[in-house]
């Protein structure tokens, strides 16, 4: 039996063991996402007799690798596409092939030397312009390893794409990477770095992809090898039985499990289940997934990637696709929360990201709107704007809210606009621990667990040595949620969940058990958090919770929130 | 030799999607097109993408294509119609995918 709050190593029956993210069985094989490539080594020079024949081999890379990027932007969606398209010019473009075919004549680099340092240089020239020129410094990069790879004779970077459904094995995903990656392809995701609330994480449940992260062994998993993973125990194996083959096509072939629309404990007490949204396709299959309404509603999507805000007309338009979504029902908006691991340039003024020694801890989030107070005021006549001509129910929360004058400060604008419903994010310890005071001003709170729990622990979440310390079943944690909770029952303000906590099937009783008045997740998790709040009355779920605020550590508390919720098992969850 | 002044119609500047619009029309034509800011700089080929970004035009900038030999003007006159009417198709659904 693994661990499922920790990273464990080698088992004895070729297993490996890591930290299930996102659940579900599945056998399948291997599929390794190639290493990044390195500068090549620059070797001897070409004898100038053979000079020719090696610069011919760039334009023949080149070429291979512009079929390959346009192949898989005819089969990607959205965003995807445009970029792919942009990368496949990049790699055929003529000025990069004949500054690479100069040095291989002129010089006698070898064809890949000669690739590597042309590539370099045109990312110099796009870097120093900066703004979005000098973030096109990176696809270049991407065009330079991916014709690199070819004339080596080596995989193209990035996610792999076989032709047939693979089991994808990475050191990590980053968001590139994700941009491509098919569900229907992908049977599961196995990465060796990477934590509970990490990009992979995230994707993996909101695409429905079984995921095991900070799996130490990964690394050793050969292409083609077959594997039973299991995203729940956190397990990957090698030695396929004939048996797990059997079960893992009874489950596949088993009804799934569907969310009826209303979200209520065994006792019948009404706990609204909605969904985090990042924009209009996202909240369209979040309604059709039957969420009851937005618990989270990541607006900075339409930020990203932008030298300027949005303008007001062009925020209402997004906003009011997704409020039609629903329509008399919930929508919680969360202000621009820029910063930390999303910087945008308007914001930054100048200064350049990593500036701050401690971006975590830096202008994040609200803060952002004190140098710069238009974004936040365009922001809010956008929703306003989006709010009149629709008829959801519009809450408006702010990001990064440590203290009660903040939040003051932030529904007096709210006001401003005629906005009544405005909330907090509670994601810093501070604003949990003065919960009261801070809910004297703000209409509702919603508990951001995913930053919550790094800044309790003091641990970063992208760290996999630190996966141990963002387990959300920390019993400090779960302490935060109750004073919050608490907070918020004696002022008669909701308190929800938005963070990842809130899609675990157990850890959903125990947040209901502490007070949570709604729970809000990748709409993926719905069905089985349905399913695990059903099975349980209002006094287990209380049970569960006091268990787990006395447990001495994340693991303790997992077990005992299991042995007191004996229906998860039963449910297989 | 046949050229045009043009005043870059799309809003973001000649980047991302209009860049590579024009790069892969320019590319597309018969003949050897050039693209320079009308303010100064060398010429670089048009139907290179990466050249076209580092020209760094902004919205409002004027820029001058080049192109010499048979039925240049009419390769002129089509690339000219891509920069000055924004027929480098702007994003429907900004930020919205």
């Amino acid at each position: 039996m693994t661990t499922p709050g920790g990273p464990g190593d080698d088992g004895p029956a070729g297993s490996l063991s890591g930290v299930g993210v996102s659940p579900g069985v599945v056998v399948g094989p291997v599929r390794r996402m190639a290493d990044a490539v390195g500068q090549p080594p620059a070797g001897p020079p070409v004898e100038p007799d053979a000079r020719e024949a090696e610069a011919a081999r760039i334009v023949t890379a080149m070429a291979a690798v512009r079929d390959d990027l346009a192949a898989r932007a005819a089969r990607a969606f959205g965003e995807a596409v445009e970029v792919l398209e942009a990368t496949a010019l990049m790699a055929a473009d003529p000025a990069l092939a004949g500054a690479a075919r100069e040095r291989v004549t002129g010089r006698g680099l070898r064809a890949e030397a000669a690739v590597w340092e042309a590539a370099g240089e045109v990312a110099a020239t796009l870097a120093a312009l900066g703004g979005y020129l000098g973030e096109r410094a990176r696809d270049v990069h991407d065009v330079r390893d991916r014709i690199v790879a070819a004339l080596t004779g080596r995989p193209a970077p990035g996610v792999p794409s076989p032709g047939h459904p693979f089991v994808l094995v990475a050191r990590d995903l980053a968001p590139a990477d994700t941009a491509t990656l098919d569900p229907a392809q992908v049977l599961a995701i196995v990465t060796e770095a990477g934590g509970p609330t990490s990009h992979t994480a995230i994707l993996a449940r909101s695409l429905g992809i079984p995921a095991v992260v900070a799996v130490p062994g990964a690394a050793g998993l050969a292409d083609g090898t077959e594997v039973l993973v299991d995203g729940r125990a956190g397990t990957v194996s090698r030695e396929v039985s004939d048996a797990d083959r059997e079960r893992v096509a009874r489950l596949a072939g088993a009804a799934r499990r569907t969310f009826a629309g209303r979200g209520r404990t065994g006792s019948g007490t009404h706990v609204p289940l909605l969904a985090n949204v990042g924009d209009v396709a996202g909240a369209e299959a979040a309604a059709a997934a039957g969420a009851e309404g937005v618990g989270l509603f990541r607006t900075e999507f339409c930020f990203l990637d932008r030298h300027e805000a949005p303008s007001v007309a062009e925020q209402a338009a997004v906003y009011t696709g997704v409020l039609a979504a629903f329509a008399g029902r919930r929508v919680v908006l969360r202000t621009l929360d820029a910063g930390a691991d999303k910087p945008m340039p308007f914001l930054s003024d100048g200064q350049a990201p990593g500036e701050e020694p401690n971006p975590a801890l830096g202008v994040r989030g609200l803060r952002t709107s004190w140098r710069r107070p238009e974004v936040l005021d365009d922001q809010l006549r956008a929703i306003a704007d989006a709010a009149r001509g629709g008829s959801a129910e519009v809450w408006v929360m702010a990001p990064m809210v440590a203290t009660a004058d903040e939040a003051a400060a932030f529904a007096a604008r709210c006001a401003a606009h005629g906005l009544e419903r405005a909330g907090v994010m509670v994601e810093v310890p501070a604003a949990a621990l003065t919960a009261d005071a801070v809910l004297a001003h703000a209409a509702f709170a919603s508990l951001g667990t995913n930053d919550l729990l790094q800044y309790t622990t003091a641990a970063d979440r992208m760290l996999p040595a630190l996966v141990g310390l963002n387990d959300p079943f920390q019993p400090a944690l779960l302490h935060l949620v109750r004073t919050t909770c608490e907070a918020g029952a004696r002022r008669s303000r909701p308190v929800g969940v938005c963070g990842e906590a809130a899609a675990d099937p157990a850890l959903a009783c125990v947040l209901v058990g502490l007070g949570a008045t709604s729970l809000s997740m990748s709409p993926a998790a719905l069905p089985d958090v349905a399913a695990a709040l059903a099975g349980a009355s209002d006094e287990d779920c209380r049970r569960a919770a006091r268990a787990a605020l006395a447990a001495p550590s994340a693991a303790a508390a997992r077990a005992a929130v299991r042995e007191a919720l004996p229906h998860l098992a039963d449910l297989a969850l | 030799m046949a050229q045009r002044s043009v005043v870059i119609a799309s809003p973001v500047g000649l980047h991302a999607r209009p860049a590579a619009t024009f790069a892969a029309a320019a590319a597309a034509a018969p003949l050897p097109v050039t693209i320079r800011k009308a303010a100064g700089g060398d010429p670089v080929p048009a139907g290179s993408i990466l050249s076209v970004l580092t020209l760094g035009a902004a919205h409002g900038d004027e820029v001058v294509i080049e192109a010499t030999g048979d039925g240049a003007d009419d390769v002129l006159d089509a690339l000219a119609d891509l920069l000055a009417t924004d027929g480098t198709a702007p994003r429907a659904t900004d930020g919205a995918a």
